[in-house]
């Protein structure tokens, strides 16, 4: 008769340890590992002049205008800048998520510039951690124009810059997003015996999500002493990004009047201090070449 | 009275063990919606989702990781991630109901039954009742179900800005399909 009564008594601890498994079915399947790719670090592919952590998605074209204007100290007679602009126009295509490749002709000093660049790091969460992303920058210009004392031996190899640049950084928050990108830039002829052929120094930029669309960068580029002319200042830029759907807006003001790695990186003679500052924009639109291929429906 | 508690025991287990039995999952259920208006056609696949069944209370579940939505363009996912779902914020979106004329469900007998499913749907931190009709189809031991319905944008309070407001649509189509096998456990 006591076993019955503990068999009655048992039964509702059993019923019980069932009917709470009802209570969240989804729990009987375990908790799934995954690994989530942290993506957006940067809204665009560059920070400002700087290229960002992120590629264009493999299958995108990416079409980039680059625009800067005069400087800010050229006061009202060159309407602060705006009777004279640079313009970059560019494309960008991602042959796959990791690999971008690039091609954009300045006007400042007629300059054509191609671009390889390597995504080899993925910041990701979960199953697989990996905290940073990193990629390399190989970049090569070729300027364009007239040579500037036809009469010596000129040399086509002397119109020729290669840039290297490692881009490491951490995406630390949804809003806040830092990089360093050490860098070389090599040029096949300086201007005077002082200059370095080969040009080291390292990057800083950052971005800061004001809102779900609006970002704002910062980029800093540090220079090693005794590379460059004397008169060559570090290239600080400062601005916004303003996501539209398919276009990125940036709007910001630079001390750089190039966009392109050995320009702003070795050629940057304004100071923000005097007011040597260009307001520019970049336009980025992009267009789906490659579409994804749609899942199977009968998956 | 032995034997009384013998079967009283024996009673427990089988029950007991017919109740897991009765529970039917899968990790790989298929979750698309459309976005159709006269701009743009908009779709995104994902067939990582969790679900299980419980056919002996017709409880059914299902768990839909936002980040496992795979679009055709890849800026379309991004924004859809980082600006419209903010799926760092509100990484899945789960269904958790009842199917209300689970009893005619047979595992055993093949056959195609018409139920209606309602429960709640979470999602974007918005939790809403919802109900919609499905199919369940059993066949050699697994269940199938599958189900369309539409869901409207605002009710979760995912802000679309006035500049794409065209592009994308109020209500979305919502299509689940399932294959659920035996749990066993």
């Amino acid at each position: 008769m006591k076993h019955a009564l503990l068999c009655i008594l048992f039964s509702p601890v059993l019923f019980g340890s069932l009917h709470a498994q009802e209570e969240d079915l989804l729990s009987l399947l375990g908790e799934d590992e995954t690994t989530e790719m942290v993506d957006a670090s940067f809204k665009t592919n560059r920070v400002i002049n700087f290229h960002s952590l992120e590629n264009t998605a493999g299958g995108v074209l990416d079409f980039k205008i680059g625009h800067r204007f005069g400087t800010l100290n050229g006061g009202a007679y060159e309407l602060f800048g705006l009777d004279n602009a640079s313009i970059r126009l560019g494309l960008d295509y991602g042959i796959s998520d990791a690999v971008t490749v690039g091609l954009g002709r300045s006007s400042f000093q007629k300059t054509y510039d191609g671009f390889v660049k390597y995504k080899f790091l993925r910041q990701s969460t979960g199953k697989k951690e990996m905290p940073i992303s990193a990629a390399l920058l190989l970049t090569s210009a070729i300027q364009t124009l007239r040579w500037p004392d036809p009469d010596r031996e000129n040399f086509f190899s002397s119109r020729l810059y290669y840039t290297t640049q490692l881009i490491i950084g951490r995406k630390f928050s949804e809003s806040f997003t830092l990089q360093i990108s050490p860098t070389m830039v090599h040029r096949n002829l300086v201007r005077t015996n002082a200059e370095k052929n080969d040009v080291y120094g390292t990057g800083i930029a950052g971005r800061f999500k004001l809102s779900k669309r609006i970002a704002l960068n910062a980029e800093y580029m540090y220079l090693l002493p005794n590379q460059v002319a004397d008169d060559i200042k570090p290239s600080l830029s400062i601005g916004f990004d303003i996501e539209t759907g398919g276009h990125v807006f940036q709007l910001h003001f630079t001390n750089s009047t190039s966009m392109i790695e050995k320009g702003f990186i070795t050629e940057t003679t304004n100071a923000w201090a005097d007011g040597g500052i260009h307001f520019g924009f970049n336009v980025s639109r992009v267009f789906t070449v490659v579409r994804k291929k749609p899942l199977n429906a009968d998956l | 009275m032995k034997n009384g508690i013998i079967l009283t025991v024996l009673f427990l287990l089988v029950f007991n063990g017919k109740g897991s039995a009765q529970k039917y999952f899968t990790k790989s259920a298929h979750v698309a919606f459309y976005s159709d208006t006269p701009i743009e056609k908009i779709e995104a696949h994902n067939t990582t989702s969790n679900c299980v069944f419980d056919l002996a209370t017709g409880r059914i579940e299902f768990s839909t990781l936002i980040k496992g939505f795979q679009f055709e363009k890849a800026l379309m996912q991004e924004h859809f991630n980082e600006n419209y779902m903010e799926s760092n914020a509100f990484p899945k979106a789960t269904f958790k109901g009842q199917i209300e004329n689970y009893r005619k469900i047979d595992p055993t007998k093949n056959g195609k039954h018409v139920v209606l499913v309602s429960g709640d749907m979470n999602m974007h931190g918005v939790s809403k009742k919802v109900s919609a009709q499905a199919v369940i189809e059993v066949k050699d031991g697994t269940i199938q179900s599958s189900s369309t319905f539409q869901i409207a944008v605002a009710d979760y309070k995912v802000a679309i800005p006035s500049l794409v407001k065209d592009q994308i649509a109020k209500s979305i189509k919502v299509t689940v399909d399932a294959v659920l096998k035996p749990l066993s456990k």
